[in-house]
This record gives C-alpha cells, structure tokens and sequence, in this order.
C-alpha cells in the first residue's frame, strides 16, 4: 500500500529524485498546487519547477530539522474547483505542513475555505488585487500598492495626461482599474481623459480596441495605456501595437501581468520600450540573482529559459517559511503561521523582505522597458521597500479596513472607524 | 607675416579641437547612469555635427551601446562565441580592440521613452539634409507638432530649399501648427494657417485647429477654423468607416480559414468533430518546427509551412477517421464526445512534447508594416495578406470540389451513400480523403493563425466554436454559405464592438445567431433537394 503511494506520487511530480521519494515518515512534506495541464499551464508549471528546484536545493543543504523535505505535487489542471478538492488532498491525506500554489485570484477564493477549515498554510506568489487577508494565507505577490499606483505615479512623472485602462473582464483587473480610476480621479485627472476597455479571456482580434487606443491618444497630450490584460491575450494586444506603429515613446503601455516568461513567446522587436511593473526582474544585477539564474538554468539543464517575478515570490515565501519553521522548532502549521510574521529573508534585488502582520510582504517597486532580447531593463526603482496594503486606501468600503494577524488583534478586517473586526469575509 | 599663418593655425588646431571635443564630451555623457547626463549627451552629439553623430544615434536608439564595466569604454557587440560576447570598442573598424568577454561583465547604455523620443528627434533633424525624398518625408513627420524655435528655423530654411513636392507640403503643414498658435503671428499668417491645416488629415492639424478655436477670441477666425475642424471630421469619418470594414473583414477572412476545414468535415460529411480546433493548433506548431528547421529564412519558412501544415494536419485527420470516427458513423453524440476526447489527447501531447508554453513563431519581413492611405487611414499588411490568403484557400478549394474526381465523389457519397457504393465508388475511402480534406485545410489555417496570435496548446479552443457558429449560420454543406457567413459576422462584430464593447458584441453576435436559426433552421443557404434530407 505504501508503496503504491510513493510510485504514485512519484509517477505524478515526474521529475522527482531518489532522496525525496524516501520512505514517508522522517520527511517533512511540502504540497505543490499548480496546474501541470489545462489553460494555467503555461504559466503554472514554471512555479512547480521552482519549488521542486528549492526543495531540492534545501535538502542539499541539510533539509529541515534534520529532516529531509519531500514535495507532493499535485495537478489541479486549471479547474477552479479540482483546486478546493485537490488542496484537501494534500492537507488531509497526504498530510503537508504548508501548501505553495494558485496563480488565478479565482483559484485563490476557491481553496481559501478549505486552508481556513483544515489550518494549514498557502503561499500565494502571484500578484492580485488586493482586498483579501486571510489568517491562513501568506500574500508574497504585489498588491496592488505594490505594483500598479507606483506605476502610475512614474507615468505621471513622465507626463502622462491621458490613461487607458485596458483588462480582461475578471475580478483582478475590474477591481484593480477601480482602484487606479479613484487614484487617478483623486490626482485631478478628469474622467474625459481616462478611457476603460474590457475583453473577454483569451480575445484575439485587438484592431479596433488598438485604432480606437491610437484615436484616444492622438489628441495632442500625452497618452499611455495601463494593461491588465491577462496571458495570452497580451500576445496579439501586442501584436497589432507593433502592426499599426504605435512605438512606447507615443502611447506606453504599462502591463501588470506581462513577465519573461510571456515574453518568451514572442518577438519582442516591435515592443521595445513598453513597460512593465514588478518586484523582480531577471536583469537586476545582483549576486544573490545571479546565483539564482546559474541554479534555475542548472535545474531546468536549458540556458533559455527565463526567471520572473511569481519565481521569487515563491523564493522569498519558501526561505520565509524555512526560517519561520526553524524558529518555532515545528512545522505545526498553525505555531508557523504566528513565527512568520516578522520574519525577513534576502530577496533577489539584493535586499531583504518581510512578512507584514497583515501577511503580505515588504517590496521594492521596479519599472522596466522591454528590450529586443525579451528582457527588462529597470528605468525606475521606489527608494525604499513597499509594505503591501491588503485593504486598498482609494476604496470606499476597504479604506477603513485594516488588517493585522498578532494578537491580540487578529483580525483580517479591521475597521477602525467602527472599531470592530466583522470576522473573515473575504 | 609668419605671425599670421602661426595665428591661423592656432584658431585651426582650436576649431579641430573642440569640434572633436563636443562629440567626445557627449559619448563621455553617455557613460552616466543618470538618464539627465545621457539626454544630455544626446543633445551634445546630435550638435556636434559630427559625421559620426547620425549613426551614434541610431545605436544608441537601437541599445546596441553598452558600457564594459571594469574600463568603462564604450563598446558594441560584434558577435557572439558560445555564450561568450565579443566586443570592440566604438570606432574601432580594424577590430584591434575586440575582446571575449562574458554577458555580466557590459552594460548596456539604458535609454527610457523620453530619451528614445528625443533621439527619434535629434535623428530627425539630422536626416532633413538626407538625399533621399523618402526619408525627409519621415524626418518631417517625426518634427510634426514638436517643434521648438531652432528646428522651427531649421525647416523654414529648409521649405526654400525643398524640391520634393510631398515633403514640401508637410512642411508647410509642420509650419502651419507652430504659426497658428504662435504669439507673434499676425492675422494673415493665421488664416493662412487655417486653410492649410483644414486640407490636412494630421492628427497634430487638427489639434492645433482645436488648441485655436478653444483660446482665440477672433469671431471669424474661430468661425474659419470650425468650419476647418468640420470639414476634417467629415473626412476622418470615412476613413473610420473603411478601418472598419477593413477590420470586419480582416476578422471574417480568420473566421472563414478557421471554418472551411469543419464546412467539409462537419457540412459535407456530418461528423461533429470537436478536435477541429486542435488540427489547427497542429498546423500552427508545424510551422513553428519548420521556422525552426531554416531560422535564416523567415519568408520561405512560411511558404514552406503551408504546404507541410496540410500534410502534418490531414495525416491527424485520417488517423482519426480511419481510428476512431468511422466506427462511429450515424451515433453523432458518441463522435462529439469521442472526439472531444481526442481534442484533449492532441492538447496535452503537445504540452508534453513542445512544453505548455507558447512557441514564439517570427513574422516575415514582407508581412510586416502597413499600407498608409492617408494619416488616418493605414491598412497593415499581415491582415491584407491573410485576407488574400482566405480567399485563395476558398478558390482552390471550390475547383477541387466542383471540379475534380475526387471532389465528385466526395459530393456523390455525402448526397446518397448506397447510390454512389453502387456506381462503385469507394465510400470508405473517400470518407478518409474527406476528412483528410478537411482537417489539412484547418492545418493551413493554422499557418495564418501563427501570424496572428499564440502559438500554444490552447490555440485551437479559441476558434472552435466560432467556427461551428459560422457552419451553422452559412448553412450546413455549402463552401459559399461559409465565406458569406464569416465575414460577414466578422464586419458585423466590428460594427458593433466600438459602441458595445469586444464582451459584449461578441455576445450580441451569438443572440443574432440564435434567433436566426430558430427562424432558418438550415442556415443562409440551404442545400436544396433529396439530398437535404439526409
């Protein structure tokens, strides 16, 4: 029987070497939960590799307690609700101390009940929305203050009067646009200036919403677009950018959800010069990146392959996880969750993040413009780290929210107006 | 007398000196990390008048300009050694001071959006003395609305000078910008400037024309420049009328490839096949490996592709049939699910084989750019030449069909099957051809679709409900009904996408849909006769 279950899971991670597929109990395990199959693959699989690669890299180094760690990994195929049912499997059956996954905010809210139900840890390493902080979730993606105002706030520096926001139809752009409308209607820029598109998933054919961005943006003041558009959308969006010549020094395009790794499938020639907002880029220059490239691109065995941000919000959640651990001497995932708050670990732009009570991370904001070899080349850098804001200061309704998980306030929605907590609804 | 020839030399040497100076005080510049020094630096070469400056400039606007780190020289890159670089300093042409050096050691001189438009400038006004019309043409249309005082200067000595009618009159137009909102213009100068601007479709015409009319407090002057603004809207009117109809078709012509496959398979022969999205994903990763196989030769690879698309898809579409589908013939549920099936299958064995992340698939040379018709109107290429394309595709396989043996055939089994077995043709094997057809013309398709969009696992889930909604709406069995239907849902989307929204329209476009199939159960054109009947 035992047996069986390790061919299994071996036969699932695939990859897997012969130290982690040792026998079950003198391991500590580590739930992977990323679509391997199904539309989130593309970007999903990337972070499976990641996190084996940590793994893998940890246990070299000695492993955790003296314990080797073991990853069970999981394919939830880009089904929202095989998420739910699959994050349960790896808590109650396969018994893992934290759980490292989700890309798709949908996929976040679907599993959310069952971390809350079961008290076990996620890991979230992609940027989101905002509006959200569970007592079992540990944010290391962008919020939104982390990622879109201080792009915003660059173009503004550069002289940008009129704004496009341009999203695919889903929660993460509709709320961030909410957010960035408010923001911008809050500088003084007038609703006459800021134009809002939405598309459905996947759209292909951007001519007219790129002929009607160019008339937007020929009216003789400074035009740039800020995207939202997810995945493989943003292929053909740039695409017919390019095709219709609209180069970044007229109208820039500013995109929260292009990386590398998006990069990677096209020709970046046309594109030169858009921008992107991160916390990470491949291109930084420091010591600890260039360890990381040399140890992905040893892992990977190809040279091409590209780093981006999820990968070290994953890096820095799994060195914050590891330190917290060995702070609390346990891996009870509630004693953890407590130990992780305050801890710091070296990210890869050569400094150091924190975990905030309110579970997200302390960032520096980079804004980079893509150059013809797929890469980003950093044009701005806040000066100091960003603390992310779980509850967004330019909404109505969440300006008032705080939100802090020591005690004695362990609240995830904090109102201090009202002084009350009005308990978890997320 | 000797004092004299001494002096001269002096104010020479001097001249040759700062000359020399300015340009290398700007490359100096350029080795800043402040993007101010670099803007700077700019500035410097493009005054130098260096002969060097132009091409400089263009290095710098192209990132080809990287500082080596440890003795902070300015190099390019001259080639590439197994993941070494090479680099030789600027001006070297001998290449004496070539070196191997590794990607970590240079760092390239970073420019930002403000920089790249003022070098786009600087090149500009450097290029206004270039020989060739085409060129000033550009240099003209890259100064237009951005002109300070010495470039104003610049082109008014220009415009005497000019011979190139062309450039001429957008020199006029450039000059015409900056005079009517100018402080020192007087009234002559003004109407003068309106009459040229309301000829002219430049976006910055219309902008001064609108700056003039919200500030001037001339009563007829504002009324001249209305009427101006009146008469441009009029004329941008018709050019966004024909973008339209040029994006609705462009749209019908992918909606028409991506259906033709499934008018066969689907109207022709009745099998509902749902892997007909992934048989276009085959086409599209087919010409990902050719491109691989000849990466030098971007425009025959496509050329190539085609061909080996129809191959590599309709071999799929055989196999597929011969395996799976003609078991099932007659159970029309079982096929939709059978090959649901397979649609999966064929998804996740190219995830497996290519990875599941999108292949980057190169755009030819001569595909690329666009046809200007006038400032406000501009065709791009790749959409004319997948247009031209479409309608190949359509026309060849009409003939095949009408005039073929086995295009015959093919229409003798699909109208009555026993009859046909008994004039002895072989159904079973012109099913195979059918659907081989069939699924080869989704392959090609799949070759323009790289063009357009991802080339990843999921490329084919994307068009294959567009392409049953298109079927379905032209009418089951009929290839004209097809090309009707899609573009016209494709001119009909784009209608309608700018007041409703890409959500939205596409939603309205599957209403129409629906209520016309409740009232022409059989589509825009209905196969008539005993045939229709099965």
């Amino acid at each position: 029987m035992n047996l069986k279950k390790i061919m299994l899971a071996a036969a699932i991670a695939g990859s897997m070497s012969a130290t982690q597929a040792m026998a079950a109990d003198d391991t500590i395990k580590v739930g992977v939960l990323h679509s391997l199959s199904g539309t989130m693959a593309i970007s999903e699989t990337t972070l499976k590799d990641t996190m084996l690669m940590l793994i893998d890299e940890q246990n070299k180094k000695g492993g955790l307690l003296g314990k080797k760690l073991e990853a069970v990994v999981v394919d939830p195929a880009s089904n929202w609700p095989l998420f739910a049912e699959k994050a349960r499997e790896l808590i109650e059956k396969k018994d893992v101390d934290a759980v490292f996954g989700c890309w798709t905010s949908v996929s976040r809210k679907s599993v959310l009940p069952v971390f809350e139900e079961l008290d076990s840890l996620l890991f979230y390493p992609v940027q989101y929305e905002g509006e959200e902080s569970s007592k079992n979730v540990f944010y290391t993606g962008a919020a939104p203050n982390q990622q879109a105002i201080p792009a915003v706030d660059y173009l503004m520096d550069q002289g940008v009067k009129r704004w496009v926001l341009a999203g695919t139809d889903y929660v993460y752009p509709r709320t961030t646009n909410k957010i960035l409308e408010a923001y911008l209607k809050a500088k003084g820029v007038a609703a006459s200036d800021i134009m809002i598109n939405y598309t459905p998933f996947g759209h292909s054919d951007w001519q007219s919403i790129v002929s009607d961005i160019k008339k937007f943006g020929s009216k003789g003041q400074k035009t740039a677009v800020v995207s939202t558009i997810n995945g493989d959308a943003n292929v053909p969006f740039y695409k017919e950018l390019g095709n219709q010549g609209i180069s970044a020094d007229e109208i820039p395009v500013v995109a929260f959800s292009v990386g590398e790794e998006e990069l990677s499938g096209i020709d970046t020639k046309p594109l030169v010069g858009h921008l992107a907002a991160w916390n990470y880029f491949m291109s930084v220059e420091s010591d600890v990146n260039d360890e990381f490239i040399d140890a992905w691109h040893a892992f990977i065995k190809d040279e091409d392959r590209v780093t981006n941000d999820p990968m070290e919000a994953h890096y820095i959640g799994f060195n914050m996880w590891v330190e917290a651990v060995e702070k609390a001497g346990t891996t009870d995932p509630s004693v953890v969750g407590d130990a992780l708050i305050g801890v710091s670990v070296p990210n890869l732009t050569g400094g150091y993040s924190a975990m905030m009570p309110n579970h997200h991370i302390t960032k520096p904001v980079l804004i980079g413009e893509i150059q013809d070899d797929g890469q980003f080349e950093t044009v701005w850098k806040t000066s100091g780290l960003v603390a992310g804001d779980a509850w967004s200061d330019y909404l109505q309704g969440s300006k008032d929210l705080i939100s802090d998980w020591r005690a004695p306030l362990s609240c995830g929605n904090y109102n201090v107006k009202t002084s009350k907590c009005s308990g978890q609804n997320y | 007398m000797i004092a004299r020839v001494l002096w001269s030399f002096l104010l020479l040497a001097c001249a040759l000196t700062t000359h020399a100076a300015t340009l290398e005080q700007g490359l100096e510049q350029l080795k800043s990390k402040d993007f101010s020094h670099i803007e700077q630096g700019i500035a410097t070469i493009a005054a130098s008048g260096d002969d060097n400056a132009e091409l400089i400039l263009n290095l710098l606007l192209n990132g080809e300009i990287y500082r080596h780190k440890k003795s902070n020289e300015l190099v390019t890159i001259q080639g590439k050694e197994d993941k070494q670089l090479i680099i030789v300093n600027l001006f070297d042409d001998s290449g004496d001071s070539a070196q191997t050096v590794s990607k970590r050691k240079i760092k390239k001189v970073r420019i930002n959006n403000k920089l790249r438009a003022s070098l786009k400038s600087a090149i500009a006004s450097l290029k206004l003395n270039s020989n060739d019309p085409v060129l000033r043409l550009e240099a003209v249309n890259q100064l237009i609305g951005k002109l300070n005082p010495v470039l104003y200067q610049t082109l008014l000595e220009r415009q005497q000078t000019e011979s190139d009618d062309r450039v001429k009159s957008l020199i006029d137009v450039a000059l015409a910008v900056t005079d009517l909102n100018s402080q020192d213009s007087d009234k002559a100068s003004q109407i003068n400037a309106i009459e040229l601007l309301s000829e002219s479709l430049q976006p910055a015409a219309r902008n001064a024309l609108q700056q003039f009319v919200d500030e001037t407090d001339n009563a007829s002057l504002k009324f001249k420049a209305n009427k101006g603004l009146r008469s441009i809207d009029e004329r941008r009117k018709w050019a966004g009328h024909a973008e339209t109809l040029f994006f609705g078709l462009s749209l019908g012509s992918v909606l028409v490839l991506a259906a033709i496959g499934l008018a066969i398979t689907f109207g022709v022969m009745g099998v509902i096949n749902m892997a007909h999205g992934e048989l276009i994903m085959l086409g599209a990763y087919t010409t990902y490996v050719v491109q691989l196989l000849m990466p030098n030769n971007i425009a025959l690879s496509i050329l190539v592709s085609i061909p080996a698309a129809f191959l590599v898809s309709a071999i799929a579409g055989i196999m597929i049939e011969r395996g799976v589908i003609r078991f099932l013939y007659g159970r029309p549920l079982e096929t939709l699910l059978a090959t649901f099936g397979i649609s999966l299958i064929l998804q996740q064995a190219v995830r497996s084989v290519f990875s599941p992340l999108n292949r980057s698939v190169a755009t030819p040379e001569f595909m690329s750019g666009v046809i200007e018709i006038n400032p406000v109107l501009s065709l791009t290429l790749n959409r004319l030449y997948i247009i031209a394309f479409c309608l190949i595709v359509f026309a060849l396989l009409f003939m095949l069909l009408r005039y073929t043996r086995l295009g015959i055939e093919v229409r003798a089994v699909a109208q009555n099957r026993a009859m046909a077995r008994a004039m002895g043709v072989r159904s079973e094997w012109v099913d195979a051809m059918t659907f081989g057809l069939g699924s080869g013309i989704a392959g090609v398709a799949g070759v323009a679709l790289s063009q357009l969009t991802n080339v990843g696992p999921n490329l084919g889930q994307a068009y294959i409900i567009d392409s049953f909604m298109v079927v379905v709406f032209g009418g089951v069995g009929n290839l004209w009904g097809t090309l009707v239907a899609g573009l016209s849902l494709g001119v009909a989307n784009k209608i309608m996408e700018p007041w409703a929204g890409a959500v939205l329209a596409k939603i309205l476009v599957l209403v129409f849909i629906i209520l016309f199939i409740q009232k022409r159960p059989r589509g825009l054109f209905p196969q008539k006769g005993r045939s229709a009947e099965g």
